[in-house]
């Protein structure tokens, strides 16, 4: 199969190891084989190994290392934050970091939503055993 | 980032006499991975140079010298005198990196991985921030463009911390992106 997201300046990646773990940043140059040099709008630039980062499908169009004003406007530009929360890997980020803050009352919450949820199921599912079998 | 090297600027002549009430000042800038070992550099080198030792010298001021641009990438060349097992030679070595510590820390872990010489072997002749036109080697010129691409070939995904790590896993890893 080919490959199809590529190390490549303005591609936006998540760390996945360290101090900025969670953090969407763009790669603005590449410093040499293993090591890239990464910008996001609430860090300072700085250089990270391509270990700590997994590719996204998501590139925004920029020269090689911008100024910071100028990152942020491509940025908003190309949208990356919606596309992002809108993407599949990025709801079930939310999700995840949802479920782990939650409290016990919120559990209870949802544990009462799902009894509800399962219970409407099971009617349908009644319904139509019975429209089969009559 | 916490760099094992730290560059020093250190200061000192040889004590007054009476025959020669101003003796020259002498500075040298060195690395090191502490200050008392770059005083202890800086002795030794000026030893080799001048008839001036510990003994009959001063220490006149020694500064930690930090990077002043670390958010912008350089082509470091370096130039070292080593030990190897056979005798002295001479070396060049380029290096793209965001600091000079970071690029004589590379120099270190890899003239010891490739030559074998130890850190106590390898003396820093020079240094100097090369630019992109007058690079040597073609390990650095094929990052100087600005239009690079290149797909992460094989993608191990690992545990966020040390501490989620196990011994055994269930299923072979998925090494694609």
């Amino acid at each position: 199969m080919p490959f199809k997201r590529y190390v490549e300046i303005g591609r936006i990646a998540l760390v996945n190891y360290g101090k900025d773990y969670g953090k969407l940043v763009v790669i603005v140059d590449v410093i040499d084989q293993n090591r890239a040099l990464v910008d996001a709008p609430d860090m300072v630039r700085g250089q990270i190994n391509f270990k700590r980062l997994t590719l996204t499908d998501i590139k925004i169009d920029i020269k090689r290392v911008p100024n910071k004003k100028t990152l942020i406007a491509a940025l908003e530009a190309a949208d990356v934050k919606n596309k992002w929360e809108s993407s599949s890997w990025g709801r079930k980020l939310i999700v995840q970091k949802k479920r782990a803050s939650l409290n016990d009352f919120d559990r209870f919450k949802i544990m009462l939503a799902k009894i509800k949820k399962a219970g409407v199921v099971r009617q349908e599912l009644a319904k139509l055993k019975k429209e089969t079998t009559a | 980032m916490s760099y094992k090297f730290h560059q020093f600027q250190v200061v000192g002549r040889a004590l007054p006499t009476e025959s020669d009430e101003q003796p020259k000042i002498y500075r040298m800038k060195l690395w090191a991975t502490n200050e008392v070992r770059a005083k202890s550099k800086f002795w030794y080198y000026l030893r080799k140079l001048k008839k001036v030792k510990k003994s009959n010298g001063q220490m006149l001021a020694i500064n930690e010298i930090f990077e002043k641009n670390p958010t912008t990438i350089k082509n470091y060349g370096i130039w070292l005198r080593y030990q190897s097992r056979t005798g002295y030679h001479n070396m060049y070595k380029e290096y793209r990196d965001t600091t000079l510590n970071g690029s004589i820390e590379q120099m270190y872990t890899e003239m010891a991985s490739r030559h074998r010489v130890r850190h106590h072997c390898i003396q820093v002749i020079k240094t100097a921030t090369i630019p992109a036109k007058l690079c040597k080697r073609e390990s650095t010129k094929q990052f100087h463009n600005s239009k690079i691409k290149f797909p992460l070939v094989f993608k191990k995904v690992r545990p966020p911390t040390r501490k989620l790590k196990t011994t055994y896993k269930a299923s072979r890893p998925n090494l694609f992106v």
